[in-house]
């Protein structure tokens, strides 16, 4: 199957290309406005959609519209026996994607049933009608009512400059309301019931939102296709969820991935007329999902792992400086207990380490400058001391804090401090010290408050 | 010939009847679940699966067909929860990335198998009950997709049979199955596996809108009226193998009788597609029920208060 692709690849000369990226064709042209106008206002709209948890509501929206097409047909067949008047199927589809709208507000409000549900239902009720109404007017006795739903669900390539105005003066509407309702809209989609405590018309702004998405569905549907619609509702604000919180920001990012996929959908399909448009379009803004999935800045894979994987050493060394702590404090024989010297079997009991970890921290402690070597023994180093100290006041002051304040067993404490030590803030120890009054012995350690514990194992366990 | 058609009939509600009650199973189990729209992802996400086991096998054949579509179906459920799971992203969005993606992909990969052989999206997607069920009438024989709906509903029938009460316990409270040492995630994929297989076999028959209906709209009207989940699988059960018989027969005699006598005999209206009208059956049954319920909210006991003001 690659090898038709290579074969175009060969068959495109270069004049041809620069003719696709000069725009001079005028189908390419009007395709490539209207196709890039439609796919930053899904982005644009389609976030408002994500956030407010309803992205599948673009996949009902759009299989709501076929029952309207179909009756504005039965309609105007019935006045002028004709039946094909683009704006009024698209009229009829408007409101019968309302309508499908409306009962989704109906079914969630007079029963138990969730979103997705009503979702579900509205769905497959409409377009089943649909299906009734078509295979009822493809019946007729009028030729005009073949490819109705080629008519209706069209296809990119076959953009006219008329439908190209249309997306742009729709989708400046769209822009304008957005603008308008902006920080109602926002409020609506991060917590609606804190915009209704603060008496928004939650119900009318979720209307207005609905009713957005109704306009860009029917816009795109006609001039892109149903696929694209929805893909171009989902995956731009999808993606740029992984790059930022920030609402604004968040919808240029939706735009910018919508309109590149959009132009390189375009520009591909052109080059390689083999490529049906739309797909094309779609599955260059699953390749921005994925990516933005992987590197995003914000809550992308890559810097999660990385984020945890600092977290976990960070803690795991932590969790070493003491257990040395501890063993100096029981063994230490030196004046100073922190000079004393100490073997990795020593350590081991002291904590339920996983097989390995502990090896992997001394490396890592030693990496750091934390401890020292020599002939098989280690040693604290002076930074490697500070550290120790510092976590081990940590715990114990916690340790204490639970004790006094929140009425935990001795017995149980060294559990309860373990989890949260790690993350104490300079501010809370300096709460804690004041709580515990410890101020006159601001740099002792305090004695452990329970018996520490170590595990009997084999040496070489 | 009208004996023929009459057979046509019959073979038509009966598969329409076994699908209605093998997508009830899956189907109360995904509303329960909030996984309403699963449905409707796979089948749209089924394409690329078809395509590919059409290029790799290089053959129409049926089995090759479902294995592809089976195994896009499982894949779509996967991708989608890896995407939550990972990603942190609401789970719809996820399912819309995801089919997205997945039914791009498959018209891109028709494109190229079409060079070999006509392999139209549409055909592949939107198969209709009447046309699946002639072949077996008029060879006489049971009609092909009438056994296997039957067979799928014995299947999904014993899964229920033999899992009923890990499949309550893990619909009502996960955490508390969770607790109890119930393989959660396993049992979550064993859920997705019955909806996958059940998805794919039933659209190849009768349409992908008849099988998303029912996963849906039975259950939704049975959870109107109960909250045991015993009445809820026999309600939803009837409310299928009503919105299918009702369906097939305002398909066949309803509208085109009402068309006909309307237009006193201007317009000549034969039947209509069977899966559109069952799928509009049962969303009338269901807004009904929806109506009913509401009054009956709206005034409780009606006769007890009439007997009381006495």
């Amino acid at each position: 199957m690659i090898t038709p692709l290579l074969g175009d690849l060969l068959l495109l000369e270069w004049s041809q290309l620069m003719r696709i990226v000069r725009l001079e064709d005028y189908n390419t042209r009007m395709v490539f406005l209207g196709t890039a106008t439609f796919s930053s206002l899904g982005g644009m709209v389609g976030t408002f959609l994500l956030l407010r948890k309803r992205s599948l509501m673009s996949d009902t929206i759009s299989h709501a519209t076929l029952p309207g097409v179909g009756i504005a047909f039965l309609f105007l067949y019935g006045f002028t026996e004709v039946g094909k008047s683009l704006p009024l199927l698209l009229l009829g589809a408007g409101i019968s994607s309302l309508l499908g709208v409306g009962l989704i507000q109906f079914v969630r409000r007079w029963s138990r049933l969730k979103d997705d549900v009503a979702m579900a239902i509205v769905l497959s009720f409409f377009f089943g009608v649909g299906i009734t109404l078509l295979t009822l007017i493809q019946q007729l006795p009028t030729g005009n009512a073949a490819g109705l739903e080629q008519f209706i669900y069209g296809k990119a390539s076959a953009m006219t400059a008329g439908d190209a105005t249309f997306i742009f003066i729709a989708a400046l509407l769209t822009t304008l309301v957005c603008g308008l309702f902006y920080k109602e809209l926002a409020l609506l989609c991060f917590d609606r019931d804190f915009a209704k405590a603060k008496g928004l018309p939650t119900e009318l702004l979720d209307f207005i939102l609905l009713l957005l998405i109704t306009v860009t569905t029917v816009i795109g549907l006609q001039a892109i296709g149903l696929l694209l619609v929805v893909a171009m509702l989902i995956i731009p604000a999808a993606a740029a969820r992984f790059w930022t919180h920030d609402l604004s920001k968040m919808m240029w990012v939706a735009m910018g991935i919508g309109l590149i996929s959009g132009m390189g959908g375009v520009f591909l399909s052109a080059a390689f007329p083999r490529l049906p448009a739309g797909a094309v379009i779609v599955l260059m803004a699953s390749l921005f999902f994925l990516i933005s999935m992987v590197f995003g800045t914000y809550r992308g894979l890559l810097l999660g792992w990385l984020k945890h994987h600092r977290l976990s050493q960070r803690i795991r060394l932590q969790h070493l400086l003491r257990a040395i702590y501890e063993w100096l404090e029981k063994h230490g024989q030196c004046g100073d207990i922190l000079d004393d010297e100490f073997g990795i079997h020593d350590i081991r009991p002291f904590r339920a380490w996983d097989s390995g970890i502990l090896e992997l921290s001394f490396r890592k402690a030693l990496k750091d400058g934390l401890i020292e070597t020599s002939k098989n023994k280690f040693r604290l180093t002076g930074n490697g001391a500070r550290e120790a100290l510092k976590t081990v006041r940590h715990h114990r002051l916690w340790e204490l804090f639970l004790i006094r304040y929140a009425d935990t067993a001795p017995g149980r404490v060294d559990r309860d401090a373990d989890a949260i030590e790690h993350v104490l803030e300079p501010e809370i120890i300096e709460d804690l010290e004041k709580a515990l009054e410890l101020e006159s012995q601001a740099k002792r350690i305090p004695t452990s408050p329970h018996f520490i514990e170590t595990i009997s194992r084999s040496a070489n366990g | 010939m009208d004996d023929a058609m009459n057979l046509l009939d019959f073979w038509i509600m009966v598969t329409g009847i076994a699908v209605a009650l093998a997508c009830v199973i899956p189907g109360v189990l995904l509303v329960l679940t909030r996984q309403s729209m699963l449905g409707d992802g796979i089948s749209h996400a089924v394409l690329p699966g078809l395509a590919l086991a059409f290029l790799l096998s290089g053959s129409r054949d049926m089995i090759w067909m479902l294995t592809g579509a089976c195994l896009a179906g499982l894949f779509t459920s996967g991708l989608s929860y890896l995407i939550v799971r990972f990603g942190n992203v609401d789970p719809g969005a996820a399912l819309g990335v995801t089919f997205c993606s997945l039914f791009a992909s498959g018209l891109i990969l028709i494109r190229f198998a079409s060079d070999k052989v006509d392999l139209d999206p549409n055909c592949v997607l939107y198969g209709t009950v009447e046309t699946a069920v002639v072949d077996g009438v008029i060879n006489g024989t049971i009609p092909r997709v009438a056994w296997q709906a039957i067979l799928l509903l014995l299947l999904n029938l014993s899964v229920l049979f033999f899992f009923y009460k890990e499949l309550v316990m893990l619909t009502f409270d996960s955490g508390f199955a969770k607790s109890k040492g119930y393989p959660v995630g396993w049992m979550n994929v064993g859920i997705t596996l019955i909806t996958a297989i059940t998805t794919v076999l039933c659209f190849e028959a009768v349409g992908s809108i008849l099988v998303i209906a029912f996963l849906s709209i039975p259950v939704a009207t049975a959870l109107l009226i109960s909250k045991r989940l015993v009445s809820i699988f026999w309600i939803s059960g009837l409310v299928g193998i009503a919105a299918s018989i009702t369906g097939h027969l305002m398909a066949v005699f309803g509208i085109p009788g009402m068309v006909n006598y309307f237009s006193s005999g201007a317009l000549v209206i034969r039947s209509l597609s069977s899966s559109g009208t069952m799928v509009a059956m049962a969303g009338v049954l269901f807004l009904t029920t929806l109506l009913m319920s509401r009054l009956f909210r709206l005034y409780p006991n009606s006769q007890m208060r009439t007997v009381k003001e006495d």
